[in-house]
């Protein structure tokens, strides 16, 4: 669902009936609760207590399975964080191109209105340290270039 | 004067800026095609006019390249530069010279060629021609693709998948991103060829959440292609940040919906795979070689390439601190001097080269004194390291291997699915143990002391105990975990205090 059909509508349609239309859009494939899940993040921006209910309850499964599977991956959150997110990637090639050194300086200019997320690669080995901020991939940071990334997010 | 200029659309180059060199060109009223990365990522963005490259391009120099006064960015006819010319590219044919998502592209180099004729001469004669090329999976493990597409063939059951493991989590690893935003029909095409030979009629791509260019092309291709392989169908389905998923069996158990948890083998996926159905389970690589395989004499001529039992060609990531990072497709049997000195031309630092990685998080460090051992599955395991999926990553001297060596149990314990004791809790005491060494060794705690402890050891534990601990408990994890995840983690933490007892503070205690 796009951002212009939501703000067509007067009111935003209630959370559980997103997760019904999304859940309704999924049925029919395979093993869906992953898409689902994706869906689910993307849109309400975590998946909570009750929207696991919701999703078990309409593809016949316990909570238990539906938080099981919410809580093994790294993408779902179980509380919306409204804050802006930058992934830095710290994994042995950006340490090898000098990540661990600006990762101090990256926390100090995120402060408590920026998330850092650690990702473990973005597939820009050689040409390192990387960020991801939404869609969009950064390379070649250096401890300047990186942190205006993250006041700027 | 206006003209045409190529540039690629690959997530490194828009990474290193691309979008804006894009932009910068279309003010001036050039025409920019957007085409695959040629893999010489220390020049990205790279604009090519003509055949000829300049690189690495920044918005401003752009007026300087289309007036022709760029000389210091000139890098002349990239197809003839020293990086291209010494490859023996086969998987990688097309890249930097095709329009990712151009079926005229594809089919202009080659492309669909392998695919027809797989469908004219059956499925008996293509599972040969696949094991006579003798083309091994190209995820880690080596496994000879032919055999394993032989087993899914001859398996009974209701449906049968192709499975492509598209979730490159290994740092240090670029190829499969590359070969799906740069010439995603060649994967679809290996796919389809795939599913001709085992009966298949559903595939699926498990992509990572981390290449969002890729899920985007992939997505594109597939729509475009439908027609082409109907009546087989393929759909992405996309990661969810777990490294471990990039274990065949954790894979499988993601794309059912379940939490991405290792399953015991036997039973082998190619029996007992995606929903219980005999499933293909190959890497990116494996299947996006096929259609060259399958292509007029193209087994024969890939059996020829490579050394032992390793045949063909390897696309190797060079990354880390490496002066040319790039992607260098060539036959099995390169040395690592080769790879890092001469074609990466040595650390990006100018330091001396300390140490290398090769294949992922769970490979090994090798040392330059080993560095004459030949890119060859079994060479690498003899020599306790693996290839894994072909990344190299290199580190200079500032490198602290103690400090890489509790990363490596400190990655284990957060990427850890949980379902097997000397992973879940090995990575965790191994991170212990190692900053024990670091610290000097272990001196008893204040419970151990207590007068009426009397079956614990009051003294404190020397180093060398602290060492054969950790020695030990890599043993556990290397024959206990259920897969290569906790059963890899200590190639290279074993490598690293092996060559680097010093790093560890061990001058002194003798090393084996």
């Amino acid at each position: 669902m796009d951002l212009r059909s939501r703000k067509g509508r007067f009111t935003l349609p209630d959370a559980m009936d997103r997760i019904d239309a999304i859940v309704a859009r999924h049925a029919d494939r395979e093993g869906p609760l992953l898409p689902i899940l994706h869906d689910v993040q993307a849109q309400l921006g975590a998946i909570d207590a009750q929207a696991e209910t919701r999703i078990a309850h309409l593809l016949n499964l316990t909570r238990a399975e539906v938080h099981g599977v919410a809580s093994f991956y790294h993408d779902f959150k179980a509380q919306a964080d409204p804050r802006p997110v930058i992934q830095v990637c710290r994994a042995e090639a950006c340490q090898a191109r000098g990540i661990e050194a600006m990762m101090p300086a990256v926390t100090h200019a995120a402060g408590a209105r920026v998330r850092v997320e650690t990702v473990y690669c973005l597939g820009l080995c050689s040409v390192g340290p990387n960020a991801r901020i939404g869609d969009e991939l950064y390379a070649r940071l250096d401890e300047d270039a990186l942190t205006k990334l993250v006041t700027g997010a | 004067m206006n003209g045409i200029v190529r540039i690629s659309a690959d997530a490194a180059a828009r990474a290193c800026g691309a979008e804006q060199v894009v932009r910068a060109f279309e003010a001036l009223g050039w025409t920019v095609e957007r085409v695959s990365g040629w893999g010489m990522q220390w020049l990205e963005p790279l604009a090519e006019i003509n055949g000829v490259g300049w690189g690495p391009v920044t918005a401003g120099r752009v007026a300087d390249i289309a007036g022709g006064s760029a000389d210091d960015l000139c890098i002349g006819p990239v197809a003839a530069h020293p990086f291209i010319a010494g490859q023996q590219r086969l998987t990688f044919a097309r890249a930097g010279r095709t329009r990712p998502l151009s079926m005229e592209d594809y089919a202009a180099t080659g492309g669909w060629a392998g695919l027809q004729r797989a469908r004219s001469i059956g499925s008996a004669l293509v599972l040969d021609e696949v094991i006579k090329s003798g083309l091994r999976g190209r995820g880690g493990a080596g496994f000879p693709a032919g055999i394993k597409w032989q087993t899914v063939a001859s398996a009974a059951g209701p449906r049968k998948y192709i499975v492509c493991n598209a979730d490159e989590g290994d740092s240090g690893t670029f190829a499969d991103r590359m070969l799906m935003e740069g010439d995603p029909f060649a994967l679809i095409e290996g796919m389809a060829i795939a599913a001709g030979a085992v009966g298949a009629q559903q595939g699926y791509i498990y992509l990572r959440s981390e290449y969002p260019d890729a899920i985007a092309v992939m997505r594109a291709a597939i729509d475009l292609a439908a027609q082409r392989i109907a009546p087989f169908r393929i759909e992405v389905r996309v990661g969810a940040g777990a490294y471990v998923c990039g274990e065949e069996t954790s894979l499988l158990s993601s794309l059912e919906g379940k939490r991405g948890e290792v399953r015991a083998k036997p039973p082998l996926p190619a029996l007992e795979g995606l929903f219980g159905c005999p499933t293909v389970v190959n890497n990116v690589l494996t299947l996006a070689a096929v259609p060259h395989i399958l292509s007029e004499g193209g087994a024969a001529m890939y059996a020829d390439l490579g050394m032992g039992r390793s045949r063909g060609t390897m696309p190797i990531q060079i990354a880390g601190n490496v002066k040319y990072g790039g992607l260098h497709e060539t036959a099995f049997g390169v040395t690592l001097r080769e790879l890092v000195h001469e074609i990466g031309g040595g650390t990006a630092s100018g330091r001396a080269v300390k140490a290398v990685q090769v294949g992922g998080p769970l490979g090994a460090y090798i040392h330059p004194g080993d560095f004459d051992i030949p890119f060859d599955y079994e060479a690498y395991a003899a020599a306790d390291a693996l290839i894994g999926h072909g990344g190299i990553v290199v580190f200079d001297d500032t490198a602290d291997m103690a400090a890489l060596a509790r990363f490596a149990m400190q990655f284990c314990a957060a990427e850890s699915c949980g379902k097997c004791t000397p992973c879940r809790i090995g990575s965790v005491r191994g991170m212990e143990i190692i900053e024990r060494i670091v610290n000097g060794g272990r001196k008893a705690d204040a419970v151990e002391v207590l007068p009426q402890m009397h079956n614990v050891r009051a003294a404190a534990r020397g180093l060398e105990e602290q060492v054969a601990l950790l020695e030990d408990l890599c043993e556990t994890m290397k024959f206990g975990s259920l897969c290569a995840l906790g059963g890899f983690t200590p190639y290279p933490v074993l490598s690293a205090l092996r060559h680097w007892p010093e790093d560890f503070g061990l001058v002194q205690a003798a090393m084996a």
